[in-house]
C-alpha cells in the first residue's frame, strides 16, 4: 500500500493540518474527511503552479544569461548577485504598467485570449507526472490529456491576434495558428509510436516499463523511436513559437506578432505561458522518452525522501531540455514561412508515420522487446559456447 | 489516520476529475489575480493616440479584419483530416501491444496499415497537387 501513497497522504499525516481541515469541515457542514482531501488538494495545487511559475519566470533569466553566454556578453547582472532578482523586478515592473487596449479591438475576446494560453498550460500541471506521489490526477488517458488541453494555447493566440485588430497581430496569430496545427500532427504521430510500446494513454503506464537507466528509456528502445524523439523535440520547438520556429512573433518583420497590442501584465501572461509551455513539453519528453521521474534501484520508494529523490531527476532531466531548447534559439536562424510549412508536411509528417509503421513492424516481430535486451538474448543463445 | 486517506476515501472518478478542475479554477484564479493586482496600482491615463492601434507610428490605414490567403484554409482542412486520424489510432495504438501479446498481431497490423494507407494516400495525393507549398505553383 505504500508504494501508493501520494504527496495528499503525506500532507495529512500532519496533526497540525488535520486540525485546520476539521476546523473549517465544522464552520461549513460537510464531511472532514472531504474537506481534508480537499484543502490538501488546493494547497499542493497552488504550490506546483507557484513553483512552476517562478520556473517560467526563471526560464526569461535563463534565456537572457544563456544568451549572454553564447555571445560572450555579461547579461542581467544588477539586481541582486548575479542579476537572480531581475526575474521579480521585472514582475514588478509589469504589474506597474498600464493597460492599454485599442479602442478598435474586440475587447471580449482581447481580454479572454491571454487567459486560454495560460489555462491551457496550468491545466496540464495536473496530470505531470513530477514523481510517483506527485501526480496529482492519475487519469487512465493523461497524455491524451494533454494533447487535448494544450491546443487551447494555439486557440488563445489566433483569438489574441484577431482580437486586436492590427496587422501585425493578425498575421501573427494566422501564421501561429497555422503553424501549431501543423505541428500538431508529427508531435502526436511521435507520441503514438509511443503509446504502442506503452500499451496504454497514462503516465503510470508509459512509466511502467521504462527503467531508471539509459538502456531502459524509450529513446533507445529501437532505431523508430530514437529517431521519434528528434522528429517530437523538433515539432514541439514549433508548437510552441521557440526559435528558430518563432514566426508569429518574429521582431524583424511583424514588430511583435500576435501581442503587438498587448501591454504590461496582459503581455506577461503570454511571456509567462510561453516559458510554462516549453517546461511542460520538455517535461513530456522527459517522461515519454527519457524514463521520467525513475530514480536508479529505486531508492526510498514511497517516502518522502524518494519523491524529493524523483522529483530532482525528473526537474534534472527537463531543465536540462530546457536548457537545449534555449541553446537552439541562440544557435539557428529563424525560418521562412514557406520553409516552416514544407518542414511539417514534407518532412516531418512522413517521417513521423514511418515511425508509427516501424514501431509497429518491431513489436509484431521481436514481440515489444528493446534493441538491448536482443542483443543480450543473441549473446546469452549464440555462439558461445563453440 | 492510516494512510492513502485520498484513494481509499474518494471515489474513483471523483480522485481522477477533481485535480483536473482544481487546476483550472487555480489557473483562472492565480493569474486573474494578478490582473486585479496590476489593474488596482498601474497608473490609468488613458489617451486617444495610446488607444491607437499601432501601424508604425502612422495612423491606421482600414480594418485588419479582411481577407486573408486562403492557404491558411487548406492547412486547417488538412490538419482536420489528420487530427480524426489520430483520434481514430490512439485507441488501436494503446491495446496494440496487448493484441500483440494475445496473439492477434498480424490482424490488427493489417487493420492498422490499411487505415493508415488511406491517410498517407491523401498526404501523397495533396502533395502532387501542390497543396503543401505555400505558394502554390500553376504551372505543368
Amino acid at each position: 500500500m505504500s508504494a501508493n501513497e501520494t504527496v495528499i497522504d503525506h500532507l495529512l499525516q500532519f496533526e497540525f493540518f488535520q486540525k485546520i481541515s476539521t476546523a473549517i469541515g465544522s464552520q461549513i457542514g460537510v464531511s472532514h474527511i472531504w474537506v481534508w482531501y480537499m484543502v490538501a488538494l488546493i494547497l499542493v495545487a497552488a504550490v506546483i503552479t507557484g513553483i512552476l511559475a517562478a520556473v517560467g519566470g526563471f526560464g526569461t533569466y535563463a534565456e537572457r544569461k544563456i544568451s549572454a553566454d553564447i555571445q560572450g556578453r555579461f547579461g542581467p547582472n544588477r539586481v541582486g548577485p548575479y542579476g537572480l532578482f531581475q526575474v521579480i523586478a521585472d514582475g514588478l515592473k509589469m504589474i506597474g504598467k498600464e493597460d492599454i487596449s485599442p479602442n478598435e479591438s474586440d475587447k471580449f475576446l482581447f481580454y479572454l485570449a491571454p487567459f486560454l494560453c495560460i489555462f491551457g498550460v496550468v491545466a496540464t500541471f495536473a496530470v505531470l507526472p513530477f514523481s510517483a506521489g506527485l501526480t496529482l490526477s492519475k487519469t487512465n488517458v493523461g497524455i491524451y490529456y494533454v494533447v487535448a488541453i494544450s491546443s487551447l494555447v494555439g486557440l488563445g493566440i489566433f483569438i489574441a491576434g484577431y482580437a486586436s485588430n492590427s496587422k501585425w497581430s493578425l498575421l501573427g496569430g494566422m501564421r501561429g495558428a497555422s503553424q501549431i496545427i501543423s505541428y500538431e500532427i508529427p508531435v502526436t504521430l511521435s507520441i503514438m509510436s509511443i503509446l504502442l510500446l506503452s500499451g496504454g494513454l497514462s503516465f503510470e503506464d508509459i512509466l511502467a516499463n521504462q527503467t531508471a537507466w539509459p538502456a531502459g528509456w524509450y529513446i533507445f528502445h529501437n532505431p523508430f523511436t530514437f529517431i521519434g524523439f528528434f522528429v517530437y523535440f523538433v515539432s514541439v520547438l514549433a508548437e510552441t513559437n521557440r526559435a528558430p520556429f518563432d514566426l508569429p512573433e518574429a521582431e524583424s518583420e511583424l514588430v511583435s506578432g500576435y501581442h503587438t497590442e498587448y501591454t504590461g501584465m496582459r503581455y506577461g501572461l503570454f511571456a509567462l505561458a510561453e516559458y510554462m509551455e516549453v517546461f511542460v513539453v520538455c517535461g513530456l519528453a522527459a517522461t515519454l522518452f527519457l524514463g521520467g521521474y525513475h530514480v536508479p534501484f529505486d531508492i526510498g520508494k514511497g517516502t518522502i525522501f524518494g519523491d524529493i529523490l524523483q522529483i530532482g531527476t525528473f526537474f534534472a532531466k527537463t531543465l536540462g531540455l530546457y536548457y537545449v531548447v534555449i541553446w537552439v534559439r541562440w544557435t539557428f536562424p529563424r525560418l521562412r514561412v514557406d520553409h516552416l510549412m514544407s518542414i511539417c508536411w514534407k518532412y516531418l509528417t512522413p517521417i513521423a508515420l514511418f515511425n508509427l509503421l516501424g514501431v509497429s513492424v518491431w513489436i509484431l516481430f521481436f514481440d515489444g522487446k528493446s534493441i538491448l535486451d536482443l542483443f543480450l538474448s543473441a549473446i546469452s543463445s549464440g555462439p558461445v559456447g563453440h | 489516520m492510516n494512510a492513502a486517506v485520498s484513494s481509499s476515501v474518494t471515489s474513483p472518478s471523483l480522485h481522477v476529475l477533481t485535480p483536473l478542475i482544481v487546476f483550472m479554477v487555480i489557473a483562472v484564479l492565480l493569474f486573474g489575480g494578478a490582473l486585479l493586482v496590476a489593474y488596482l496600482i498601474s497608473p490609468k491615463a488613458p489617451s486617444r493616440q495610446k488607444s491607437m492601434i499601432y501601424e508604425c507610428g502612422e495612423i491606421p490605414v482600414g480594418t485588419a479584419w479582411s481577407m486573408f490567403n486562403v492557404r491558411f484554409y487548406v492547412i486547417g482542412l488538412v490538419f482536420i483530416v489528420f487530427d480524426v486520424e489520430t483520434a481514430l489510432l490512439i485507441p488501436v495504438a494503446s491495446v496494440y501491444r496487448t493484441l500483440v501479446a494475445e496473439g492477434q498481431g498480424l490482424y490488427v497490423f493489417i487493420i492498422l496499415i490499411s487505415f493508415m494507407a488511406v491517410i498517407i494516400e491523401g498526404l501523397a495525393y495533396l502533395w502532387k497537387k501542390g497543396d503543401l507549398d505555400w505558394v502554390k505553383s500553376y504551372k505543368k
